[in-house]
């Protein structure tokens, strides 16, 4: 015991010592599953001498760590676009981002508006646009068809669908049901009116849902084992089990796909801000960011990517969306403080209901 | 004489110094800070104020109390289930398994503890989840027509507990049964008592510390588990310490998770008072004994 006791504390020691040394040679990354693909890491430490360490989240849980620690343990963060203005007014836990020592050409136009639009609070950037997609629905078209979220609910699929209890099924619901909660964002009674009603479909919807899924893996594992046979999911996602198994299918819901875009943002206390420059201009390299698109298979928001995207990706891309057509994409807006206390309430009936 | 009186508390000081930091920095300042946040109130964008509103949420909003008390409720009965479940293990290790083949027993018992409580508890998944190993093998041997979903129920939940939490309870029962004098039971035998009133008025009484104890621990160890309730019970768990992550993490309302995490201690420490009233033991005896 005592041995183990005291090797612990000589390591607890050397590795805390390694780490004040190798300070300035390392990024520390706090992301999602498959955004930061390991030839990525050893392309730029062979060009930079910089490790990457990376650590997998998600939003909440990025906002949840950082808030921890007032902004620190981490030099880069990748939240969703929305989720940035709030947790910042709330906690300031990002510093502004310089843009003079990026490469901003390499950004998308369209993107960096969207980004300028909805994480810019007292004239500071706070976001830059990394990747983006759309939210909708996957079916194994073999088993049934779907056209929308409240197809989800159809007695014929009860037990065999899936959704996460999260705020992205409440929007979707809401759109289903012919409303707008976006427009409602600056009226807070109409929107808890509205976010209630949803509560009720989902309650009702709930002997429908298998399980409500917090991570990529359990989702396809329950799509590939065929016990989930359509549920509310990424369009990447979708195509990816496309590939391996031609009968399941991402389908755009009549009520209109749901487009995030997620971010670089730098955490209030990073200590390595210059790694983290460098980390953006690289990964938006045209080269760099169609390597992350072959990881993730997500859209990448630098230019000139197009030559560079797997064909069958774009074939599928193309199928979901003719003619390139985005308009009908609701892009989520910055969400103002205290909506997703009431969304929070919400999602936690559903989840208590019988 | 003074100078080693002197000695004596500087050596217990210094000896006890370690335990006292981990007491102090580890668990009695986390808990004061969270005291303090479970009763104060956002009032604006960084703006804090003391206030009773998140014990007032709990109250006002049904589902939170009635998870609160479902959690109670089966943490009892997962309890009670582990007891009978352990009483017998227990009772053939202490009892009826001579020399090796009662260690043998116990390394049984302890082995399933080697692996980690995550990889247990997705062991269970695989064996009980649609395309399974139990639902499979109950639509081979003719029992079910179509594979049965085993996991998300209550019961899985216990199962889970149960299994979980067995060993807390072996442990405490084998060294209170193992005192127990065999002579006693031949004795009460000679004078003609049936098994169960022997078992009634010998053993229990005799293994009441050692059973008394073994609830306390299970019963903690349930209530305050995560893990199990969320995977086996998913979107059907409504596990209390599940509310509590979720304040915390998904909703950043770290004011309302803290005095859930209160109710949640209040809870366990009343019941925990109210098993030992009601059984008519001592706290003090019940863990000089484990």
């Amino acid at each position: 015991m005592k041995h183990i006791l005291m090797a612990s504390f000589v390591l607890a020691l050397s590795m805390g010592a390694g780490m004040v040394q190798a300070d300035n040679q390392k990024l520390r990354i706090i992301s999602w599953a498959d955004y930061v693909p390991a030839d990525l890491i050893a392309a730029f430490k062979k060009e930079t001498g910089i490790d990457v360490e990376l650590t997998l989240s998600n939003n909440e849980e990025m906002i949840s760590k950082l808030r921890a620690t007032g902004g620190a343990g981490y030099d880069l963060a990748q939240p969703s676009q929305d989720r940035i203005l709030a947790a910042q007014r709330e906690f300031g836990i990002y510093k502004p981002i310089d843009t003079i020592k990026l490469k901003l050409e390499q950004f998308q136009p369209e993107f960096l508006s969207i980004v300028r639009k909805n994480t810019t609070l007292d004239g500071k950037l706070y976001g830059l646009p990394y990747l983006w997609g759309t939210d909708g629905l996957v079916v194994n078209s073999k088993r049934t068809k779907i056209a929308d979220y409240p197809d989800l609910c159809r007695p014929d699929l009860k037990g065999k669908t899936a959704v996460r209890l999260r705020r992205p099924t409440l929007m979707a619901f809401a759109f289903a049901a012919g409303k707008d909660p976006f427009a409602l964002y600056g009226d807070t009674k109409a929107y808890g009116a509205l976010m209630d009603q949803v509560g009720a479909a989902l309650i009702a919807c709930k002997a429908n849902f298998k399980f409500f899924y917090d991570n990529k893996d359990q989702l396809l594992n329950g799509i590939r084992s065929g016990e989930v046979v359509a549920a509310m999911m990424w369009d990447t996602g979708g195509w990816t089990l496309n590939r391996s198994d031609p009968d399941i299918q991402f389908v755009v819901p009549r009520s209109g796909a749901l487009g995030w875009l997620d971010t670089f943002a730098l955490p209030a206390r990073g200590r390595n801000d210059a790694a983290a420059y460098a980390w953006i201009n690289f990964t938006m390299r045209p080269e760099n960011a169609a390597r992350v698109i072959k990881s993730v298979g997500s859209f990448s928001a630098a230019m000139n990517t197009a030559p560079l995207i797997d064909p069958r990706l774009k074939a599928q891309f193309a199928a979901a969306f003719p003619n390139n057509d985005l308009k009908g994409i609701h892009w989520y807006p910055a969400i103002p403080p205290g909506l997703e206390e009431m969304e929070g309430r919400v999602l936690d009936r559903v989840k208590a209901a019988n | 004489m003074r100078d080693s009186r002197w000695h004596g508390r500087l050596a217990l000081g210094l000896l006890l110094a370690p335990a006292l930091l981990w007491l102090g920095a580890l668990i009695v300042l986390p808990h004061v800070d969270l005291a303090v946040l479970s009763f104060r109130e956002r009032t604006g964008p960084r703006v804090y104020t003391p206030s009773l509103a998140q014990y007032k949420t709990f109250f006002a909003e049904p589902l939170y109390w009635h998870v609160f008390v479902r959690t109670a409720i089966m943490s009892v009965i997962a309890t009670f289930l582990t007891l009978l479940l352990a009483f017998p293990i227990a009772w053939i290790i202490a009892k009826l398994a001579r020399g090796r083949a009662g260690s043998l027993l116990f390394i049984i018992c302890l082995i399933p503890f080697w692996v980690s409580e995550t990889v247990r508890t997705l062991g269970w998944m695989i064996l009980l989840r649609e395309s399974g190993v139990l639902p499979a093998l109950l639509v081979k041997l003719g029992l079910t027509a179509v594979p049965v979903e085993l996991l998300y129920r209550d019961a899985t939940i216990l199962v889970g507990l149960v299994y979980t939490s067995l060993l807390f309870m072996v442990v405490p029962l084998v060294s209170s049964l193992e005192s127990l004098d065999n002579s006693l039971i031949e004795a009460a035998y000679d004078l003609g008592a049936g098994g169960f009133s022997i078992l009634r008025t010998i053993v229990i009484p005799h293994a009441a510390p050692g059973i008394t104890a073994g609830c306390i621990v299970v019963f903690m160890l349930t209530l305050g588990n995560y893990l199990t309730p969320t995977l086996l019970g998913g979107k059907n768990s409504q596990w209390f310490t599940e509310q509590i992550y979720t304040q915390f993490i998904t909703r950043f309302n770290w004011e309302q998770g803290a005095a859930f995490g209160f109710l949640l201690l209040g809870l366990s420490t009343a019941l925990v008072m109210l098993g030992l009233r009601a059984s008519g033991q001592r706290f003090g005896d019940v863990m000089r004994r484990t």
